[in-house]
């Protein structure tokens, strides 16, 4: 009883220079019907066969929910990661065939909201793009907050703010901007849900100060850019399916095992969803946890791991998949 | 393969009957000689041609009388369906679901033709024939989720995902075994499921719930649940129950066969990609006893799980009153032989 | 101290200052003593941004003065509950996000107050709450949808359709209500005795 999201078959309809550093990617289906439908803040998982090494990205969608004939996504360059998005930049052409999963939605609105209140860090813009296309065919306003290093580096932000005039409000450090936080949140209407996405600094700021000024933690909703991080290799031991593996320092244990052949589920494959728990059985070494998953105590335990993002280091780590 | 649907009823005189192919594709609950609950759900994947699982949305015979039943029960009582505010896109998603499916799957009861946001629904079973606009209320004779839910065999939930769980926020509730949607609307998982026995302590819910909120679209589920209901009565509701609890005491040795009914649901869960909402359709399916004990295994095993039934799930369920003398009827058609595994007659 | 039995049944907790910049707390008279309470364990300019409505069967009692000793910024008595309530959404229409929001009193108190909270966009887990006084219920009668506000008896008779009605645990936040089911529909012949329960 496990879940993981259907593939789609798709093609590369337009690759887009949006800044120096980010590129948009337009997906249209291979057989030519419309793709599914989503919601604001859902993500895909896109297929990166670099070699004979098979990586597996979560991104966010940001097209229009209403708009089926192509999905899009935005990539931020990142020459110190795994080597996704450099795959993504360096490889990927209009024509080429691409295999990305069925839409997942792990940042939904809170369509009780009175009001939606967003704030966003450099490239954690894109799920806030497809939520604002959503909730302009009618639904609760909203404000958005984009914090970036420099307004050409802030994708998007100059259509944004000519679209929605006075809902979008843009923060560039280089202009010496500072978002007021307190100012924001102590004079959002009653009802009003805030979200947050970009760099782990920022969520962690946004979502304490939040706390200590009153907001209710359900009225507070963050997405975890939770990339992989890579690291040095290491071996596994699938018990369930008797295999001893390694794990490479730029692959993720998740694809390591999924390379093996072993089928092991996942949604986000960012460390927020919980679909890839797993069991550890013995543990001879220690267990990197970088999830968002896993309480304090379970970790202190060490009987379980998030194979999409954690690793461990030392002689053998022993799985039940 | 044409459907012929009943002219039946399931109040007042109860004309209601399933035709012996009606009487070979009931989903049997039970795969084993007794019952407990646990995390019972597989993938809803299509299942044998003829079968209730062969398509999404199983339309039967009793498609046109159940429809009429439930405009009955609507009339008295519009509190069975209802859906809070912030459920209208998920409504609207409902209906993208089912008209999809029905008119995949019957394309001789159901046609959908879609120019846009322009849509053509024809439903002919039930002489339906409108155009609306997808996503605007005002285009439909009612709400969405109305409209699609009197088209619809069994009750439907559409549940919001939350804070890791599933809020029962819109419903339309007629068909059901004595829960009321008034009452439960807007409680979570955890709360609408709190008059359960034993589930909560054997971790049923816990484990439920983690896998619920993470169907992907695309991949729907199912499970199965049962009653017994005296008469074939869709509307055992707890609003109703002075009008259907003294059915209850009609029930003797001489009267078990025709008034007693084994009541399945054919629970699926399904998300809504629109608005990441999740949908429970419910549905009910009855069977007499005397049409139950002509299939052999099913007798035998009927029999078996009425007898050894928890005592905690023989007063939930409503059969106290008459647990002994069901016990006793079924034992005389229960040979004592061995049954085959799975929920299939032999 | 009201246990759990099914988890639809509420339970309820003590309260204690949070952080916030406004306070506003909501007490019948049996909650009273809960808010005097809390302000004792509240930092010492608590009151300066504390806004305290009740609803007292006597606006010049002992309940009225103890909460006026407090010296809240804002203080209003209501003579009855749909007063209270009335007055309740009014200042939160006037709210804004990082109010924190405190009930204190009998569970019919405490739940048609957070109805109007939660009508009002805030999450029920954020409202704070504390139960004192008598367990008399508020039940709706699920056959007639009539409410009866202080229900003490086990059966008790609908007050609109007469049913003899068997008080459930299960408990609705939207209707502010526990669930009266009829407790002799299949036989109308028993006749189940009242017993004084809920006090
Ligand atoms: C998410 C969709 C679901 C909905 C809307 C739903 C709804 C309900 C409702 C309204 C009841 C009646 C409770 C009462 O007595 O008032 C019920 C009973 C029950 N549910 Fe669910 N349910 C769902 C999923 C599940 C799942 C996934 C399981 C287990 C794996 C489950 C197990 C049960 C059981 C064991 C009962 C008692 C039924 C009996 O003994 O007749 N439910 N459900
Ligand atoms: S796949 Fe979501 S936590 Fe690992």
């Amino acid at each position: 009883m496990s879940s993981t999201a259907r593939a789609l078959a798709v093609t590369v309809a337009d690759v887009i220079e949006v800044t120096p550093l980010v590129k948009r990617f337009e997906f249209v289906s291979t057989d030519g019907a419309p793709l599914p439908p989503f919601s604001g803040g859902a993500h895909v998982v896109v297929e990166l066969p670099d070699g004979d090494h098979l990586r597996r990205n979560p991104y966010s969608l940001m097209s229009s929910p209403r708009d089926l004939s192509r999905y899009a996504i935005s990539v931020r360059r990142d020459d110190g990661g795994r080597g996704g998005s450099r795959y993504l930049h360096e490889q990927v052409v209009p024509g080429m065939a691409m295999t990305i999963s069925a839409p997942v939605n792990l940042f939904a609105l809170d369509l009780r909201a009175r009001k939606h209140l967003m704030i966003a860090g450099g490239i954690g813009i894109t799920p806030f793009i497809a939520q604002i296309h959503q909730l302009s065919g009618g639904g609760a306003p909203f404000e958005l907050h984009y914090k970036a290093r420099s307004a050409p580096l802030a994708a998007y932000m100059d259509d944004l703010a000519a679209r929605h005039p006075g809902a979008v409000h843009a923060c560039c450090s280089d202009r010496g901007e500072d978002l007021d936080l307190d100012t924001l949140l102590t004079t959002q209407p009653l009802g009003t849900h805030l979200y947050v996405c970009g760099p782990e600094r920022l969520i962690a700021g946004v979502t304490a100060r939040a706390a200590a000024l009153g907001w209710p933690a359900r009225h507070v909703h963050v997405e975890h850019f939770a990339a992989p991080p890579p690291g040095l290799p290491f071996a596994v031991r699938l018990a369930a399916s008797n295999l001893s593996i390694t794990v490479r320092g730029e692959q993720s244990l998740l694809e390591a095992i999924e390379e093996a052949g072993v089928d092991a589920p996942y949604l986000c494959r960012g460390g927020a969803c919980g679909q890839c728990e797993t069991a550890v059985v013995a543990c001879d070494g220690t267990l990197h946890h970088h999830d968002h998953w896993l309480t304090d105590a379970q970790r202190e335990t060490g009987d379980r791991i998030m194979p999409c993002v954690s690793r461990f280091t030392g002689r053998l780590l022993t799985l039940d998949r | 393969m044409t459907i012929t649907f009943r002219t039946e009823t399931f109040r007042d005189d109860f004309t209601f009957r399933n035709s012996p192919a009606g009487i070979r594709r009931f989903p049997f609950p039970f795969h084993e000689d007794g019952y407990m609950y646990s995390v019972n759900i597989e993938p809803h994947r299509p299942g044998a041609p003829g079968s209730v699982f062969e398509h999404g949305f199983d339309v039967d015979e009793h498609y046109v009388a159940e429809m009429a039943d439930r405009a009955l029960v609507l009339a008295e009582d519009p509190l069975r369906c209802q859906a809070l505010p912030h459920m209208d896109l998920a409504s609207w998603d409902y209906l993208e679901l089912v008209m999809t499916t029905k008119a995949r799957d019957y394309p001789e009861l159901f046609t959908l033709e879609t120019d846009g946001d322009r849509w053509h629904w024809t439903n002919r079973p039930l002489g339906i024939d409108d155009r609306f606009t997808f996503g605007v209320t005002s285009t439909l004779p009612c709400p969405p989720l109305e409209y699609i839910g009197r088209q619809t065999q069994g009750d439907h939930c559409l549940l919001d995902q939350r804070d890791n769980n599933l809020w029962m926020d819109a419903g339309m509730v007629t068909t059901q075994a004595d829960w009321s949607l008034d009452f439960d609307i807007g409680m979570n998982f955890f709360e609408w499921h709190a008059p359960v026995p034993l589930a909560h302590e054997m971790g049923v819910f816990q484990r439920a719930i983690k896998f619920l909120t993470s169907i992907p679209q695309g991949q729907p589920s199912r499970r199965l649940n049962w009653t017994l209901t005296v008469n074939p009565r869709l509307d055992t509701s707890p609003e109703n129950y002075p009008k259907w609890g003294p059915d209850k005491l009609t029930v003797t040795p001489d009267t078990i066969g025709e008034k007693m009914h084994l009541r399945v649901e054919l629970q699926t869960f399904w998300r809504l990609p629109r608005s990441n909402a999740l949908v429970f359709p419910i549905r009910c399916y009855l069977l007499r006893f005397d049409d139950l004990v002509t299939i052999p295994k099913w007798a035998r095993r009927m029999h078996r799980v009425i007898r050894d039934l928890p005592p905690e799930l023989v007063t939930y369920k409503g059969m106290s009153r008459y647990h002994p003398m069901l016990v006793e009827w079924l034992a005389a058609h229960d040979d004592g032989a061995p049954t085959s595994p799975g929920i299939f007659p032999d | 101290m009201i246990e759990p039995t099914i988890l639809s049944r509420p339970t309820y907790g003590t309260l204690e200052p949070r952080p916030g910049r406004a306070h506003l707390l909501i007490a019948d008279d049996a909650g009273s003593a809960a808010i005097v309470d809390l302000f004792a364990r509240a930092p010492a300019d608590f009151h300066e941004s504390a806004t305290i409505l009740s609803v007292t069967k006597d606006l010049s009692g002992d309940e009225a003065a103890a909460l006026h000793r407090l010296s809240p910024a804002t203080l209003t008595a209501c003579p009855d509950m749909p007063a209270m309530l009335n007055t309740l959404a009014g200042l939160l229409a006037e709210a804004g996000m990082g109010v924190q929001i405190y009930l204190a009193g009998t569970e019919p108190l405490i739940g048609q107050a957070m109805r109007v909270v939660i009508e009002a966009g805030i999450d029920h887990s954020a409202i704070a709450t504390e139960h004192r006084g008598s367990l008399a219920r508020r039940v709706q009668c699920v056959h007639c949808k009539g409410f009866m506000d202080e229900v003490t008896t086990q059966p008790v008779t609908c007050a609109h359709c007469g049913l003899s009605l068997f008080v459930r645990d299960h408990y609705s936040r939207r209707l502010a209500a526990f669930q009266g089911v009829c407790i002799n529909a299949e036989d109308q012949s028993e006749i189940v005795p009242a017993e004084e329960v809920f006090r």
